[in-house]
């Protein structure tokens, strides 16, 4: 990750696409979210999905898997030209998640990630408040996930400061 | 038909959904998958970071949310799914044997004005530790299928276009 200072409102960071098959929609779905339409192809034929979808759950665990593949390779680049990387600290949560389309079987989502705020954070010198909204895009260009996060994000004096 | 339906929740009610004890093999295989940080996978990994030990993911708290709320609440209603989620907040960690209470409380209720078959209940469902703590809150208004609506497809469910 990045430190505080080299973050800029407006980037946007594209972290890559996963394709939703329908045995991965089931595991998950039997796992955690259980329902019929996530479940069975001919009981979701018969619900308001018309198909086998994924959770919506399913659909942002993958955002957060490609996020941290997507932060591993870019702490890897900068160890590698021997610079710094940053460490994040606990987010306090997220708000507005919108799955404003299924995800069925067989589609292909597209990830991204969007700087839309930051703050220094006065109650913790050293450290600074991210907030970025994140989405989620399937194969027609469709909108199937979106939502605003907070990440704490380590700044480089504080870096300095303790190295 | 299922037990309850839209019309059967009002502003105020509490369902308390059950324990669950938070293993560190459930919460390294989740991590594994879907969130591979140092803090979420390794012990000693992870107390060199801000948590000073092994946490559960916060989208593995969302995961155990959903899975216990079906389990405990709406598994036995009319539940369609949610557009999304209006807020998490992750308060405090989950760590290896935590054991956990889910409670849902309703907010608020309202019909659909495009689709008289539906209607929607806003929850603030909470994951509660042992020291009656809650670690983890989700505000979020699922649709749920009304019982009138619900008496017609009985015998015959039906897709969206022909209802």
């Amino acid at each position: 990750m990045k430190f505080f200072e080299d973050i800029r409102v407006g980037e946007i960071t594209n972290l890559g696409r996963h394709t939703f098959t329908a045995d991965d929609i089931k595991a998950f779905a039997a796992r955690f979210d259980p329902q019929p339409f996530h479940l069975d192809e001919a009981a979701a034929a018969r619900s308001h999905f018309s198909r086998l979808c994924a959770s919506g759950w399913h659909t942002a665990c993958v955002w957060m898997r490609l996020t941290v593949n997507y932060r591993r390779r870019e702490g890897e680049e900068l160890r590698s030209r021997g610079e710094l990387a940053a460490q994040l600290g606990p987010s306090p949560g997220f708000r507005d998640l919108k799955w404003p389309k299924p995800v069925y079987a067989g589609d292909t989502i597209s990830y991204a990630t969007e700087v839309v705020e930051m703050r220094p954070l006065a109650s913790r010198p050293g450290w600074g408040m991210i907030f970025v909204r994140n989405t989620g895009v399937n194969q027609h260009g469709e909108p199937v996930m979106s939502f605003l996060s907070m990440v704490f994000v380590e700044c480089r004096d504080r870096e300095l400061r303790e190295s | 038909m299922p037990r309850l339906h839209w019309e059967d929740f009002s502003p105020g009610q509490v369902t308390e959904c059950g324990s669950r004890l938070i293993t560190r093999a459930e919460i390294v295989a989740f991590a594994a998958e879907y969130d591979p940080q140092p803090m979420h996978l390794d012990e000693a990994a992870a107390r060199a970071t801000l948590f000073g030990g092994l946490v559960a993911s916060g989208w593995h708290s969302c995961c155990v949310l959903m899975r216990m709320l079906t389990d405990g609440l709406i598994g036995d209603t009319s539940f369609m799914g949610a557009p999304g989620v209006e807020e998490v907040q992750w308060l405090a960690p989950i760590r290896p044997g935590d054991r956990i209470k889910a409670r849902a409380t309703v907010l608020e209720t309202r019909a659909s004005r495009s689709r008289p078959d539906m209607g929607f209940v806003k929850f603030r469902f909470e994951l509660i530790n042992a020291a009656d703590q809650p670690v983890m809150t989700l505000t979020v208004s699922p649709m749920f299928g009304r019982r009138a609506a619900n008496a017609t497809r009985e015998d015959e469910p039906m897709a969206p276009s022909e209802r």
